[in-house]
């Protein structure tokens, strides 16, 4: 669809988010020299379904299944004593974690606080080979010292925008708004 | 949800009962780790401040605030100021200026946590008042109804035993009714509630009639540390009349689950044999117990303090 043709406020529409994925399912497997020895773990909500389509990219591409799962780092962040509590997401972790690669995968990089609180979940859980992150879309304004892996977009933003990715398992729909 | 104190199930509303129990959903899969703990209550106190004997209720607070990382401070009356004579009041002032976060109280009194609430910023759990309340009691059976039995909306739950002394009769029959659960209350009369049109419940004096149609069976332990009274002529006849044997098991429906919140008198309300059969489901009670403490303590303890 050329750009012109976009409803407002979309940057990435359904057809490009399948491709993005291909594309980073694609890097995965170069940086790891193939699939042997990953998993993959989403952050819920929307990690979740990404990971699970990256699992599925990576098993068309290699030809056998990647384990894949997800990871709530609710108890881990940062802002609950300013906050509050916030409902629990489910951690279903498919293989042990120790000596593997884990890739997070998450729907949107910000601040990288997510990220921090994902990174200690997964120690607590086992001691993997590496840890490895995977973003949708890459927003800017870190205020930690993290950065992805592995980006389906970079999308410059102004503190005050809010960036909305879509899935269909959850939205009804495969998009990122810009808000 | 803006969960300030737990002390009777009388406060909550239907939808803050379904967000502990499947906040506490989340909990349980921190006992399946190698590294059962949470960052998350670091740097907060909770102090369990017990009046009464107690094995599994604090040994349960103590882990599930361990578990969330918390500080945990436990106060008993034997071996504290309480002993020499302070009052719950002194106490808790001093709880106060020692800034603690959460207190957990167990007391002889009815009504003692709610008084609590008056002296004291901490958050307050009852963790069981005189033969008043025992919320997180109540919660922790809800969730194991729910995980036995896939809901909780419809089960026909029979509770049989010493109801009048029992804080977990009261807060059980509130919190199924609040779910939409039938609840019948059998016993012999003379420890029936005296005002049963007060409860939720339908009451009943034929326990062998119910079980045919039961999906819990909820013994209760006769208390005669609570008891002024006589209340039944011999514990043998309360045993053969009231007391679970394999027999009475039998008339139970295929599916049907025996729950019993603890401690078990063996041979009175629930025979050797039976506690044995259901060993399990009694001891899922107990599991499940941390996880919901460990969810009240995180929906209470959260935002500014």
């Amino acid at each position: 669809m050329p750009a012109s043709a976009r409803p407002a406020g979309v940057v990435v529409t359904a057809e490009e988010m399948r491709r993005a994925l291909r594309r980073m399912a694609h890097e995965i497997l170069e940086r790891n020299e193939g699939a042997d020895g990953l998993v993959l773990l989403g952050v819920p909500t929307r990690g979740v379904p990404l990971a699970e389509r990256l699992a599925t990219a990576l098993g068309e591409i290699e030809g056998a299944p990647t384990p894949v799962g997800s990871l709530d780092v609710t108890l881990y962040r940062d802002d609950y004593a300013r906050t509050g509590p916030k409902p629990l997401g489910r951690t279903a972790l498919p293989v042990a974690l120790d000596g593997r690669v884990v890739v997070l995968v998450d729907d949107v990089l910000y601040t990288g606080r997510t990220i921090r609180a994902a990174m200690d979940a997964v120690i607590d859980n086992g001691r993997p080979a590496a840890i490895q992150l995977a973003v949708l879309v890459d927003r800017g304004h870190r205020e930690l010292p993290i950065r992805a892996d592995f980006v389906g977009k970079n999308l410059p933003t102004a503190p005050d925008e809010e960036v909305r990715v879509h899935v269909t398992e959850c939205d009804g729909a495969d998009e990122v708004v810009l808000a | 949800m803006n969960l300030t104190h737990l002390l009777s199930i009388h406060d909550l509303a239907r939808d803050d009962v379904t967000t502990i129990l499947d906040t506490a959903e989340g909990m349980t899969d921190l006992a399946l780790r190698p590294i059962k703990k949470v960052p998350v209550l670091r740097g907060r106190t909770v102090c369990n401040l017990f009046y009464e004997d107690s094995t599994r209720t604090r040994i349960s607070f103590e882990l599930a605030a361990k578990r969330l990382s918390a500080d945990v401070l436990n106060v008993s009356a034997k071996g504290s100021s309480v002993s020499k004579g302070e009052s719950l009041k002194d106490t808790a002032l001093t709880l106060q200026a020692m800034g603690v976060d959460a207190i957990v109280i167990r007391h002889w009194a009815s009504g003692a946590a709610r008084q609590l609430t008056g002296w004291v910023d901490a958050k307050v759990l009852n963790a069981g008042d005189g033969s008043h309340q025992h919320p997180t009691q109540a919660l922790l059976d809800l969730f194991t109804m729910r995980q036995r039995l896939g809901r909780i909306e419809g089960l026909r739950v029979v509770v049989c035993g010493d109801i009048v002394h029992s804080r977990v009769a009261r807060s059980l029959a509130q919190a199924l009714a609040l779910l939409g659960a039938e609840v019948t209350l059998v016993g012999p009369p003379t420890l029936l509630p005296p005002h049963p049109e007060r409860w939720p419940v339908t009451i009943s004096h034929d326990l062998d009639g119910l079980l045919g149609k039961a999906d819990v069976l909820y013994l209760l332990r006769v208390q005669s540390e609570r008891m002024r009274e006589q209340h039944f002529p011999s514990v043998r006849e309360y045993a053969r009349i009231w007391g679970v044997d394999a027999q009475r098991l039998a008339r139970l429906p295929e599916g049907a689950i025996v729950m019993h919140p603890g401690p078990m008198n063996r041979g009175i309300e629930i025979a050797a044999d039976v506690a044995d059969l259901h060993a399990d489901v009694i001891a899922a009670q107990v599991t499940n117990g941390i996880a919901i403490r460990m969810s009240c303590l995180y929906l209470m303890l959260g935002g500014e303090a």
